[in-house]
């Protein structure tokens, strides 16, 4: 079956929170809340799902506070981050680019990124357009930092790296990433081109599987249309 | 209760105070647009915890002298081009957070207290830059630092809400933030779609989705107050608006263009 760069990504997180059972997803995030979706239609127990800006009882939590309490608490197992830049040491950038405060540009703000991603186990970091402007070998302003010294309270912390181009792992001990895969279609080169970080790398890495033919069946005649009540624009522009 | 006017529940915020505003969904777009038309500026804007439309408003309208936030977009429409814009200039100034921290800051006025611990933020620049923010050794626990927020104690928090009884009870619906908005702020305006003769706070089904009347300063109906922002159960977003106003506010000018035609509208309905 023939899918677009928005499926496959879809699929590939869905993939990757597999054994998550309690998930939420942040403001402005229409992939990582398909994947989620998609990733409990295909689980056989029902996993509890948060997303936030959902107007639909099934997934909003009693008021905005609440995330946050589940989060301290260790309820929440599986959150998304994203940022405007992102550093080999997982740093994420959701501020802007330039001399704090005046930066030249700016981005929205930090959102809770800056507490989520101490708290929640696995944070899965997204990025759909990867270049060396957004891969970056340092961020301009840490929205929040990859990883925290011993006297610092952190269960959480990234898990993985998806982008237009590929997968990475992070490897919490030696803090950095690794590339588990590259996306059908592009190439190491492209992939090294593109990142202004250093991470490891087989030789020939493997490719990201195809999305499945149940997997598009699922997403296009059952996800689509939840995901349209929070972000009918995304919605529009990959299910036209 | 008296019943207020949307221009005179505008006309109690002076000059030169703080006031805390709702994310999307109960943004009180009408009250906002006539807090713009009394002219007030160097107000210390807070959003719970972010914000969009009405924050980039005031911003563009010269009103914001400091603003606290844990981000500002047009959600999927786009950046929010005044704030943006605001930012490069250095014509406000900047107090960036996260939203718990926010929530934590207005829980500590909640109780009276005088800060709130919270996890995370530790490492960031956020912490960095924000030197009202303290740090602490956890007193159970010497090991491990702890982050202290400042209470957040607004002068005034205002929302759309959709409904009120005679009494003045709001109805929060879903929006349960509002009452913790409301406890933490000095006195809280609020516009409603409309006016109810059911005792919100007598029926069981509505008394926990009430805000009661102890908290509030002062209520005017505004019919579609929120728009071309939602509100739950009664009208979608309009995005067709929003966009326009994305696409004028990239300018100064575009905005104040944008704004005066849509101040016109507002009188005109008046």
């Amino acid at each position: 079956m023939q899918y677009n760069i928005q499926e496959l990504l879809i699929a590939t997180i869905a993939d990757l929170i597999k054994p998550s059972n309690t998930i939420a997803v942040g403001v402005l995030s229409p992939i990582p809340g398909s994947a989620a979706l998609l990733s409990d239609y295909q689980a056989k127990e029902k996993k509890k799902l948060y997303i936030l800006g959902s107007d639909n009882p099934d997934f909003r939590p009693d008021h905005g506070v609440e995330i946050f309490d589940l989060a301290g608490q260790g309820r929440i197992d599986t959150f998304f981050l994203s940022g405007g830049q992102i550093d080999g040491s997982a740093n994420i950038n959701l501020t802007g680019v330039g001399p704090y405060p005046t930066q030249h540009t700016r981005w929205s703000g930090s959102f809770g990124s800056a507490y989520l991603y101490f708290l929640v186990p696995k944070v899965i970091l997204f990025r759909e357009r990867h270049t060396r402007q957004t891969l970056v070998d340092s961020v301009d302003f840490i929205s929040s930092p990859g990883s925290s010294p011993n006297q610092v309270y952190r269960p959480g912390g990234p898990s993985h790296l998806v982008t237009n181009l590929c997968v990475f792992d992070f490897n919490k001990d030696k803090n950095h990433f690794s590339l588990k895969t590259i996306h059908p279609g592009h190439t190491l080169e492209e992939v090294l081109d593109n990142t202004a970080f250093d991470f490891e790398h087989h030789p020939k890495p493997e490719i990201t599987k195809f999305p499945t033919p149940s997997m598009l069946t699922l997403l296009r005649e059952e996800v689509s249309s939840k995901i349209r009540e929070i972000y009918p624009n995304f919605a529009a522009k990959v299910w036209p | 209760m008296k019943l207020f006017t949307c221009q005179e529940l505008a006309k109690k915020i002076p000059c030169n105070v703080k006031i805390a505003i709702f994310k999307d969904s109960s943004v009180p777009v009408e009250l906002g647009l006539n807090i713009i038309d009394s002219g007030i500026n160097n107000i210390e804007l807070v959003t719970v915890p972010t914000g969009g439309l009405l924050i980039d408003m005031f911003i563009g309208a010269g009103c914001v002298k400091t603003l606290e936030t844990s981000g500002v977009s047009l959600g999927e429409i786009g950046p929010a081009p005044r704030f943006t814009e605001a930012i490069k200039s250095g014509s406000i100034e900047i107090k960036d957070s996260t939203c718990p921290a926010i929530y934590a800051g207005l829980q500590a006025a909640e109780k009276g207290n005088p800060f709130m611990p919270l996890r995370g933020l530790l490492g960031s620049d956020i912490l960095r830059y924000r030197s009202d923010i303290k740090v602490i050794d956890n007193p159970f626990n010497p090991d491990e630092q702890i982050v202290c927020l400042p209470a957040i104690k607004p002068d005034f928090s205002i929302f759309h809400a959709p409904l009120a009884d005679r009494q003045g009870n709001i109805y929060l619906g879903r929006q349960q933030e509002l009452k913790l908005l409301a406890h933490a702020s000095r006195q809280t305006l609020v516009t409603v779609e409309k006016i109810t003769d059911i005792d919100l706070l007598g029926d069981p089904k509505t008394a926990p989705a009430t805000l009661p009347a102890f908290y509030v300063a002062g209520v005017a109906i505004a019919v579609g107050g929120a728009q071309p922002l939602n509100l739950p159960n009664s009208y979608d977003t309009d995005y067709e608006t929003i966009r326009s106003y994305a696409k004028a506010a990239k300018s100064q000018e575009g905005f104040c263009d944008w704004i005066n035609r849509r101040l016109a509208l507002c009188k005109t309905a008046a």
